[in-house]
């Protein structure tokens, strides 16, 4: 069924903190081989061994440089990872015209029925973000799945019921959560961080945020100070004066 | 966006059928009696062979065609969906007017009947456009141009494939003098949808895209994948960007002065010689086919996917 449900109360989506992404593509790698094996699977390459392969993944992470608008500030480089925003009023479901895309009512994640999808590719132009990218090996539509079949997988241990993107980054870049629960960690932070939208005027409202890199240091763009002789206070130990001593020499 | 073939050839050959259907239901309506039994069926076969092979074409898109009867399911919501139910409606209209040509039938239901062809073939084509005027992401598509180009140029092509069908079996036929005022309609509709996609100000770019806007001017400096992946092959087609001014000409002496030429020379030759008219309308209707193959290759190349401006600093007028 390709009608959205009604707004749902529950909005799992992910945080992503652009200010301490390193880039590393850890989550896309993560994600390629968790979703390779998982119940969405496989995520088969063309070529992958050659010179162009080319194949479907959940997740992409740009680089992009910003130039500031004062002159003389520091350039910024801003590490971007990119993936399905599950918006709440998303197209690309419902432009669907087989009912294969569709937004779960019980938590607003946004999936792909395989077995319905017909390849139509139609859900990919709708989608500003490149959320989907279609598999010519399985015929079909995939995206991000945000890890439906481990975030309720019980066989699994509490703590790795999480998205393998969220899981695998190493400086904690990403967190997931209910976003539409004001009092949940991920909201909040959101509220303290001034998590934003992208593109917030294609009016998709997605679920995902993105938070701002902070801003730099007073004194990164001004000029290197000059090294000042350290000061110190050997008159304690005569050891540690010898050494300093036979050090200056 | 590219320019998959399968479906240029649908866009063109199934707006060609029911631009010729319409125009087919619409002479039936006014007068019942406007077509002989052989003439009416040879206008309602073209018009159902295009339709055919154009949705044929289509599948020939997907990725997994065998399951295509599942797009008859979300007509409430997928402007596709609505195309599929709408193409095969309209067959009924076909099937009963072939039936009621065949063995006779009274003149208010071939009204009727025409009517309601006519209905069917202009409610599909409007599902077709909508297909493409419902994407958001790729403003040149997401336009107010793009529905009456789609209608005006299924009318054109129908138009000239009707005249070509009269001249050959001497029934029913669309007249030059309107070939002539669609033509003209067309190419204008066309210098303004061009005019529009080229000025137009986007209201995304790479800082709405990023967020990053409020520190400054943001450029990628490391796309995600060495390689091309889907969204770049799909969507970051650059080819038309080198000829679009050249291939731009092409469509518009092809669906304008060229078809404007020959309908007039029929006008001009038309009595008492047969053949000059008929060699006119021949060369009009490959000509006007030919004119929608190159426009609709347009209509797709030259479209912009907003996903592009995370692959570069390319806003979405740089070429």
């Amino acid at each position: 069924m390709t009608m959205l449900p009604p707004p749902t109360s529950k909005k799992l989506g992910l945080v992503i903190d652009l200010d301490i992404c390193v880039g590393c593509h850890a989550c896309a790698v993560a994600c390629k081989e968790w979703n390779d094996g998982g119940q969405f699977g496989p995520l088969p390459d063309a070529n992958p061994y050659g010179a162009e392969p080319l194949g479907v993944w959940f997740n992409r992470v740009h680089t992009y440089e910003i130039e500031p608008k004062e002159k003389g500030a520091p350039a910024m480089t801003v590490h971007f990872p990119r993936s399905c925003l599950h918006c709440e009023t998303p197209d690309c479901v419902t432009v669907c015209p087989t009912g294969a895309s569709y937004k779960r009512a019980e938590d607003g994640i946004v999936l792909v029925d395989e077995d319905k999808c017909i390849g139509c590719k139609l859900c990919s132009w709708a989608c500003p973000y490149g959320a989907r990218e279609y598999s010519e090996q399985r015929g079909t539509m995939q995206k991000c799945t945000l890890c439906v079949d481990r975030i309720y997988n019980e066989s699994f241990e509490e703590i790795d019921r999480q998205p393998a993107c969220v899981m695998a980054c190493p400086t904690r870049a990403r967190h997931f959560g209910d976003l539409g629960d004001a009092d949940s960690a991920v909201s909040k932070l959101v509220a303290e961080r001034g998590g934003y939208d992208l593109m917030p005027e294609m009016g998709y409202k997605p679920v995902n945020k993105y938070l701002p890199p902070r801003p730099r240091r007073d004194g990164c763009a001004a000029e290197p100070t000059p090294a000042q002789e350290e000061k110190v206070d050997f008159s304690t130990s005569p050891l540690l004066r010898w050494i300093d001593k036979v050090l200056s020499r | 966006m590219r320019p998959a073939f399968s479906v240029i050839f649908f866009t063109v050959m199934s707006g060609c059928g029911y631009g010729l259907l319409f125009l087919f239901g619409l002479a039936l309506a006014f007068n019942p009696a406007v077509s002989g039994r052989i003439e009416g069926l040879v206008q309602l076969g073209v018009g159902a062979i295009f339709v055919v092979a154009g949705l044929l074409a289509s599948t020939l898109h997907l990725g997994q065609p065998q399951r295509a009867w599942r797009a008859f399911s979300q007509w409430r919501s997928s402007w596709l969906s609505r195309e599929g139910v709408a193409s095969v409606a309209s067959f009924m209209p076909m099937v009963l007017i072939a039936g009621c040509l065949w063995r006779g039938a009274d003149a208010t239901t071939l009204r009727a009947l025409g009517a309601l062809l006519a209905a069917f073939a202009a409610i599909t084509v409007i599902c077709t456009a909508g297909i493409y005027t419902s994407l958001k992401a790729i403003p040149a598509w997401h336009n107010r141009f793009v529905l009456p180009g789609y209608l005006l140029m299924a009318l054109l092509g129908g138009a000239a494939w009707s005249w070509l069908i009269g001249e050959w079996t001497g029934g029913a036929r669309a007249q030059p003098a309107l070939i002539v005022a669609l033509a003209i309609a067309s190419c204008v509709l066309k210098h303004f949808y061009w005019r529009h996609i080229d000025a137009a100000t986007p209201a995304s770019t790479i800082e709405t895209a990023t967020g990053l806007g409020r520190f400054g001017r943001v450029r990628s400096v490391e796309a995600p994948h060495t390689e091309e992946n889907y969204l770049t092959h799909e969507m970051g087609f650059q080819l038309a960007r080198k000829h679009g001014k050249r291939l731009r000409n092409i469509a518009l002496l092809l669906l304008g002065p060229c078809t404007i030429v020959l309908a007039l020379l029929a006008i001009t030759f038309q009595a008492p010689l047969h053949w000059p008219a008929a060699c006119c309308a021949f060369a009009a209707a490959i000509l006007v086919t030919a004119g929608l193959f190159v426009e609709r290759w347009l209509f797709f190349a030259q479209a912009k996917h907003v996903v592009m401006l995370y692959y570069g600093g390319a806003r979405m007028h740089d070429a």
